[in-house]
């Protein structure tokens, strides 16, 4: 069992309100920031605990900070990325479920750190429930002086606005966040200018994920080397992992950076391996937007080796043989599952939650969807799959906004590691028109994906 | 002053100029299609993707190349910047991928639309896209619509540039014009009920690239390369009154802004002189306009070349992209 920094007092009765909270040691941190460290001390440590964004793109969040234009007269904002929408992801609804204080404690800290009297969180509309958890936290938080002016007579000031958005997976990109919060329609801005200069309401802006702000709190207590010493090489610390599909436990899971992906699915204390005794047959480990990855290639990277739940290890041999960490939304496939119907779920949903925009994106993912559908209900032909491989090539990295990569990535992955089954779906349209679930394992035999690695997981 | 190289050809700009703005100094070849960039509107481009550019070498100072091809509508030029156009294959696949994007649900109703001959999409597919078509699914449609009484709206044939939404937030004071839903989905449309009336509605048909704005005054009148465009003005007491009269014999058949080389307004005209002044005595002919634009107007030979700028037919001109 790795050590637990955000989930530790999960199970304590009542942790949801200050009292309990508090108790527990919450606001120590916010305590020994505000009375003991200076505005650079706290973003030291933030540097030096080598944080990197828990959003999805990795980016570290002492860099980014450090991206923000204090040398403007306007003011500075930041705001907390809540709009959590990513399939497979549920982290940031986890612990802002139960722990709303340990994310008010974060805000603190980093307003502090960045100099930000005004905090946005910009939460999902669907999380209309926790909206009212949030705002009985800032008023518990404002009633103990943790809030509003002069926080623990240091001078400091800080209020907390909850916005719930429209429920549009959209905004979760921070510059379309930054828009719908605003009051206008979620589109993506071209950047540059980038939030950090050019932000909410034209002002120096700092976005950062709930998971990413609820972390600066054990950074603090703990001390940004501490912090550092725990994970593997650049991926520091814990990281909350939302686990779901074919596994016998199902939930969200604060892992030790570093742990196997094998020991991750088949360790009774997290996922507990694949439910009804079968078999692991595919994995995507970061939200739907990550490349889907084989057994075989999610257990061992191509070169052998055994590949951990790291931003680097996922990533290893790039697009061919690896894939990214994401957001942690690690979503599990048993050998039941068909990829083409899965591939055409996630496109669904891409193209849904485009923003329309930019052609390439707008265009490219209502095109994929229609391909695939017709491929998965027995209606495509061979040169769908090419066809397929080649508008998402053409998506990718021409788009505004991440969003026309994420539509791509699965496509593109889902043929790359599974071409045999989309050829499947051709050439067996009786089969595939009726049958749903596991009309691979028909001819299991012959689809079992080659990687070289000499492993078989099947 | 800094210096930018666009395909081998170098050129110094104002700090802060976009990338096609500096092409666009140096003209001709080099200048990137733009589809949803519009000088004119604060805010616009970046949309369509079609001026997608690869920059070779960031600036002097930091030579990395950018990792993915940029907006050069939006991405700001910077000293020693090494950009490449047509010199770059890659930049070629993109705009030919964009290209396929844009007309995957564009209806191809040019032999009925009015715009043809002076549509930017025309323009667009002849010099960079692909020969066959490769979507064998229905396309999108939706109903015609009238926006006023002066406008009619082919939503069929829109490629969601947002310039017209742009142009009713910015130039008219209230605005009634913007993009419903979202997605493949997504329309430019009119408050329920609500009409464009400002008076200077009328301009998006002429901002509009492609034929989904039309003037519902010059529709199926004539094919606009029958038509002789020549500058004309009157006194207006709401705009500057400079416009393009476009004519056949002594009628003329429908008025419009006056367009620079790349296809933008040089003033905006109000809907008096677009929409009611058709007769001959409205206006003062000052003679024929030189169309300084690649297009089936400029190809058709109704007036003397003698100026050195018209840029030849873009025949010509791809011919040797390929």
């Amino acid at each position: 069992m790795g050590r637990k920094l955000l989930l530790a007092n999960i199970d304590v009765p009542g942790i949801r309100g200050f009292d309990a909270y508090r108790a527990h040691g919450g606001y120590a941190a916010v305590e020994k920031a505000l009375r003991g460290m200076s505005v650079s001390e706290v973003s030291a440590e933030v540097n030096r605990s080598g944080l990197r964004g828990r959003g999805g793109a990795g980016f570290p969040t002492g860099l980014k900070w450090s991206f923000l234009d204090r040398k403007s007269d306007k003011p500075r904002y930041l705001v907390c990325n809540a709009d959590e929408s990513e399939p497979g992801t549920f982290k940031d609804r986890y612990l802002m479920h139960h722990l709303p204080h340990l994310l008010i404690e974060g805000l603190i800290i980093s307003s502090y750190a960045l100099g930000v009297n005004t905090c946005y969180i910009y939460i999902r509309g669907e999380f209309k429930y926790i909206v009212g958890i949030l705002e009985r936290a800032i008023r518990e938080a404002h009633q103990h002086g943790f809030l509003g002016e002069n926080i623990l007579g240091t001078g400091f000031s800080l209020n907390i606005y909850v916005h719930p958005g429209a429920g549009a997976y959209i905004c979760g990109e921070e510059t379309a966040l930054l828009e719908s919060l605003e009051g206008k329609r979620g589109n993506p801005r071209i950047k540059p200018p980038f939030p950090a200069f050019k932000g909410l309401y034209g002002c120096p802006t700092v976005v950062n994920n709930v998971e990413t702000l609820a972390t600066v709190v054990p950074i603090i207590n703990m001390g940004g080397d501490e912090y550092a010493r725990i994970g593997r090489g650049k991926s520091t610390g814990t990281k909350l992992i939302s686990a779901s599909g074919n596994i016998n436990n199902p939930g969200v899971f604060e892992i030790e950076m570093g742990l196997p992906v094998e020991d991750f699915i088949y360790a009774p204390e997290y996922c507990g391996g694949i439910a009804n005794e079968k078999y692991l047959k595919a994995v995507i480990p970061g939200g739907s937007s990550v490349p889907i990855l084989p057994a075989d290639l999610m257990l061992n990277t191509a070169k052998g080796e055994k590949r951990l739940m790291t931003y680097e290890s996922l990533a290893d041999g790039d697009f061919v043989s690896g894939t990214m960490l994401g957001s942690g939304g690690f979503i599990v496939y048993d050998e039941d599952q068909c990829i083409v119907r899965n591939t055409l779920n996630l496109t669904h949903f891409y193209r849904h939650e485009s923003c329309g925009q930019c052609s390439p994106c707008r265009e490219g993912t209502s095109w994929m969807e229609k391909v695939l559908y017709r491929l998965e209900h027995g209606e495509g032909k061979m040169s769908d799959i090419d066809l397929l491989v080649r508008v998402a090539k053409n998506i990718e990295g021409n788009t505004i906004c991440p969003l026309g990569d994420a539509a791509a990535w699965p496509v593109a992955s889902a043929i790359r590691h599974f071409r045999g089954e989309f050829e499947y779906h051709v050439k067996h349209p009786e089969v595939v028109k009726n049958v749903h679930h596991g009309a691979l394992k028909i001819e299991k035999e012959s689809l079992i994906p080659d990687s070289g690695t000499g492993v078989n997981y099947w | 002053m800094i210096k930018v190289t666009i395909d081998n050809i170098p050129v110094e700009v104002e700090d802060g100029t976009t990338i096609l703005q500096a092409a666009r100094q140096i003209g001709g070849k080099v200048v990137p299609p733009a589809m949803c960039y519009y000088s004119k509107l604060k805010g616009s481009g970046g949309k369509c993707r079609t001026c997608l550019v690869k920059v070779a070498q960031g600036s002097a100072k930091d030579p990395r190349p950018m990792p993915k091809l940029v907006a050069s509508c939006s991405t700001p030029v910077q000293d020693g910047m090494v950009v490449q156009n047509l010199t770059s294959p890659e930049v070629r696949e993109a705009r030919k991928a964009i290209v396929e994007f844009l007309l995957l649900n564009h209806p191809l109703d040019c032999p009925v639309c009015d715009q043809a001959g002076e549509c930017d999409l025309q323009d667009l597919s002849f010099g960079y896209g692909m020969e066959e078509t490769t979507t064998d699914f229905e396309r999108r449609e939706y109903p015609v619509i009238d926006i006023g009484d002066k406008i009619k709206l082919h939503m069929n044939r829109c490629i969601l540039c947002y310039r017209c939404v742009y142009f009713a937030d910015q130039l008219t004071d209230k605005r009634m014009h913007g993009v419903l839903f979202r997605g493949d989905v997504s329309e430019i449309s009119t408050f329920v009920q609500n009409a464009v009336t400002n008076e200077f509605s009328g301009n998006v048909i002429d901002v509009c690239p492609v034929g989904a704005l039309t003037d519902k005054t010059f529709r199926f009148k004539s094919r606009v390369w029958f038509l002789k465009p020549m500058n004309a003005h009157r006194e207006c007491s709401i705009c500057s009154g400079k416009v393009a009269a476009w004519m056949f014999g002594n009628e003329i058949y429908r008025i419009t802004a006056r367009k620079d080389e790349f296809g933008e307004v040089e003033e905006f005209i109000c809907n008096e002189c677009r929409f009611e002044k058709k007769e001959l005595t409205d206006w003062v002919i000052e003679g024929p306009r030189h169309i300084k634009r690649q297009s089936v107007i400029s190809a058709n030979h109704y007036e003397e070349r003698k100026e050195q700028s018209i840029i030849d037919p873009i025949a010509g001109t791809m011919t040797e992209v390929e």
